[in-house]
């Protein structure tokens, strides 16, 4: 079989290239919020798990600000002509924090074996995965059924992280002792978790990346109150606050202080995706006319302006402009309070109350709620809002017992990974506050999904995801309102602090402090 | 202490235990009552989901057996001190609330005990000093610690003390990673207790000046105090020895209120100075849906209450040797 080489020659330069500039030593006060609830992030994939995790551990690439992949326990990779068959060629010389070596072994374990059954999200993309095999220490050879384009945008720390199989094999997952003290390949090591205070983690001194990690020490802070998060800040203690980690309204107050810094960066391989689910079952929100009236009543650019600060952009359609396969040519629907009249006059709209639930993560969510109710209802919709905590939030989304409420979603780089699961009907099923939870059934975008997430190569992908966007702005299956921009809000003494497509989830292998 | 005495309390005792019981089933049914699970809660976190993840996190919490199974098992390892694993963290939940309770009786205990001394000794004053200047500024100041919300008193606390003055840390126990040890390290603690001290023991400093003050006042009246001060005792000893010792007894109820808040009832100042107590550890709980730390946190919460309701009625024996214990 002839093969050809993927990973070109960019992509054989490692991202995490030592900056020689760049001075060594310093700690690093960081807000962690909420707490996570394990750093174990094969087993849990919550945001802040994530967070932390992503300096602990490490997967086999890395991905740029473009979204394309970068060497990481991989040093290369390439695939046959057909698409079929990928083979890795790992790092040597790698070791686990407890001075194991990393091989191919643990490369098969973790996904074949650990993330199969634990990672839910990892589980659909392996069904297009036949046989993961060592071939030698060093080689993994994935073969799959049919070429599946988004393969190469699997291996993100998060989604797909290398978990050490000495440690794991035979034991029970989810209650090995190690979860509680983690082990990975990764820049800093796990040293102390001292619940509802802090977090430390300490310089891997036996990294495998010469002259990184700069920082001795990382502090994750657990700060409950968002208003404490900013005033820690303020004191100084705090030198990063992720994105999303302190009240919008707190943002301009807090980047106008003295020798602050801010970046929007590091949340392209996710594109926080924000959209209304219009409950496409029953009631109002079942009619297409209705759900484009919603669509035209919304004032979304004062929304961005107001609430998110301008940070942000207005969405038009379910992919993000970061994400591959966006189509930068929909229809688009302006803010136009007449239009929406006339389509809810066509349908004979009645008057019958729908619901709106807002998403119970902070004021900003409360005040969008607001603000929409308002739009809605200057249109003559009779919008009432019905608030909630997260478990009811979930409860409500899941048991399709809602008519319209907020949510946003990441898009992990690839309409086959974050997007098609909302919107195919297969993925309809109770119980899940994230699949295609407004209940749209159409044939031809489940056909056309499907080919799209095998097609080779990316022109008939492209071709096909051109056509499911125009579809789906037409049909309005659930309401788009914007692709979120969280800005990052740190003390401009912290040098490359964002420097992957993932961004704060692993920053601290390449950052530095100036002193 | 006479065998009746002590009868009493084995009484109450017994009492106690029933009664805490009783209180854990109630709450058992009570948090399953609100919506949602804690598989739904963790598997709405993680962002990715299916029936198959969801499933299985049912399967290990067991909450995936029938309800009247789940109560059983629940209580019949409670009677046996055995209070369950936290769903989220894994760890017992026993083990999880002592590695909290250190820190949450030290702020509760601190604002106690502030409180109190603070309190009773403005409330002792104004009295002596009924209908002048000095008695008119407590009230006042009393009014205002009484009527201020909590949460906004501790913002304004930190923007003042930690962002305007740098006096004082905003949050936290102690500096991590300064590896002080000894009196240094306690030094550390006490400076980062002071504000959320301070702002917790306000409200209860105000509640215990108000209510000693007008004790005092209406004792003052009595006649076993003219008795006294026509034998010819100097005003401190009247004050000190007869008024306040009488006027007493509702300040010592108050407090076993108070003390039986000491667990659970700091919540708002943990969350504003992120104290890491066990009102925070209750107030995630109860948003993750972790039953099993909830009911814990609860339980505990409330043996304090029925413990300190029996320390508050033998307390009273000695404040005023008149009342006596019996059945």
């Amino acid at each position: 079989m002839k093969k050809i080489f993927m990973g070109a020659l960019v992509a054989c330069v490692p991202l995490m290239t030592p900056i020689y500039a760049a001075e060594d030593g310093g700690t690093i006060n960081v807000v962690v919020q909420p707490e996570p609830p394990s750093l174990m992030i094969g087993m849990y994939s919550n945001a802040t798990t994530q967070q932390v995790g992503g300096n602990i551990f490490e997967g086999l690439m890395r991905y740029d600000q473009d979204l394309n992949p970068h060497p990481m326990l991989a040093s290369s990779w390439d695939s046959s002509e057909d698409g079929k068959t990928w083979t890795f060629h790992l790092k040597e010389g790698v070791t686990w924090h407890d001075g194991q070596p990393f091989t191919s072994a643990d490369v098969v374990f973790s996904i074949d074996k650990l993330l199969r059954e634990t990672n839910a999200r990892l589980r659909t993309s392996l069904a297009h995965v036949e046989s993961i095999e060592a071939t030698d220490d060093y080689t993994v050879v994935f073969k799959l059924k049919e070429p599946f384009g988004p393969f190469i945008r699997l291996f993100e720390v998060g989604t797909t992280p290398m978990l050490p199989k000495h440690i794991y094999e035979g034991t029970d997952y989810k209650t090995n002792p190690a979860n509680h003290h983690p082990i990975g390949t990764g820049p800093f090591k796990f040293s102390e978790w001292k619940k509802g205070s802090y977090i430390h983690l300490e310089k891997n001194e036996n990294y495998h990346v010469q002259g990184l990690p700069h920082l001795d020490d990382v502090y994750w802070y657990v700060i409950p109150d968002a208003a404490s998060r900013a005033v820690a800040f303020e004191t100084g203690k705090i030198d990063v606050l992720p994105g999303g980690s302190v009240e919008n309204f707190d943002v301009p107050r807090l980047t106008e202080l003295d020798n602050t810094c801010v970046t929007t960066d590091g949340w392209e391989f996710f594109s926080p995706h924000a959209w209304l689910w219009l409950n496409n079952r029953q009631g109002p929100t079942s009619d297409v006319r209705f759900r484009q009236a919603v669509m035209y009543a919304m004032d979304r650019e004062f929304a961005k302006d107001v609430l998110w600060n301008g940070y942000g952009k207005v969405a038009n359609g379910p992919v993000g402009s970061k994400t591959k396969f966006f189509d930068e040519n929909l229809p688009e629907y302006e803010y136009n309070p007449d239009k929406a009249r006339a389509l809810l006059d066509e349908m004979g709209y009645d008057g019958e109350p729908v619901r709106i639930l807002p998403m119970p993560y902070g004021e900003t969510w409360q005040r969008w709620t607001e603000v929409i109710k308002q739009n809605l209802e200057e249109v003559g919709i009779n919008a009432k809002i019905e608030s909630t905590d997260v478990a009811g939030w979930n409860q409500k989304v899941s048991d399709w017992d809602y008519d319209i409420s907020f949510t946003y979603l990441y898009q992990y780089g690839d309409p086959a990974l974050g997007v098609a699961r909302n919107y195919i009907s297969s993925n309809i099923a109770k119980g899940s506050p994230w699949n295609n939870a407004e209940g749209y059934i159409n044939a031809e975008i489940d056909q056309w999904f499907d080919e799209a997430a095998t097609a080779f190569p990316d022109e008939k992908r492209q071709e096909l995801y051109s056509k499911i966007q125009n579809k789906l702005v037409e049909d309005v299956p659930v309401a788009w309102l914007m692709e979120l921009e969280f800005p990052t809000i740190y003390n401009c003494k912290v040098q490359n602090l964002i420097d992957s497509g993932i961004g704060i989830n692993d920053a601290f292998g390449t950052a530095w402090i100036k002193q | 202490m006479s065998i009746q005495t002590l009868m009493y309390i084995g009484g109450r005792l017994i009492k106690g235990a029933i009664v805490l019981l009783v209180i854990a089933v109630f709450n058992f049914f009570l948090i399953r009552a609100a919506p949602g699970d804690p598989a739904k809660v963790m598997a709405g976190e993680a962002g990715a989901t299916d029936e198959l993840f969801l499933q299985q996190l049912r399967e290990q919490f067991g909450l995936d057996q029938p309800l009247y199974y789940q109560l059983w098992v629940y209580i019949s390892n409670l009677v046996q001190f055995d209070m369950g694993i936290t769903y989220r963290q894994q760890m017992p939940v026993f083990d999880l609330i002592m590695d909290r309770m250190p820190a949450t009786l030290l702020l509760t205990g601190a604002a106690f005990l502030m409180s109190l001394l603070i309190g009773v000794l403005a409330g002792v004053v104004a009295a002596q000093k009924h209908k002048q200047w000095a008695d008119s500024f407590i009230t006042v100041a009393a009014l205002i610690f009484y009527a201020t919300p909590l949460f906004w008193l501790a913002m304004m606390a930190a923007l003042f003390f930690s962002v305007y003055l740098n006096w004082l840390p905003s949050f936290g126990m102690e500096t991590v990673g300064a590896n002080l040890t000894g009196f240094d390290r306690f030094v550390d603690i006490m400076t980062h207790l002071i504000l959320p001290a301070t702002t917790l023991g306000l409200f209860f400093t105000a509640v215990y000046a108000r209510m000693t003050r007008t004790s005092m006042i209406e004792t003052t009246r009595m006649d076993f105090v003219k008795t006294a001060i026509a034998k010819g005792m100097t005003p401190n000893r009247v004050t000190y020895r007869h008024v306040l010792r009488n006027a007493l007894l509702p300040v010592v109820t108050l407090a076993g209120l108070q003390a039986g808040q000491l667990i659970g009832g700091a919540v708002l100042t943990e969350t504003v100075f992120a104290w890491p107590g066990i009102g925070r550890l209750m107030f995630e709980a109860l948003f993750q849906r972790d039953y099993n730390l909830l009911l814990g946190v609860f339980f505990i919460s409330s043996a304090m209450v029925v413990l300190f309701n029996l320390i508050t009625d033998v307390i009273y024996c000695v404040v005023d040797p008149r009342i006596e214990l019996s059945k």
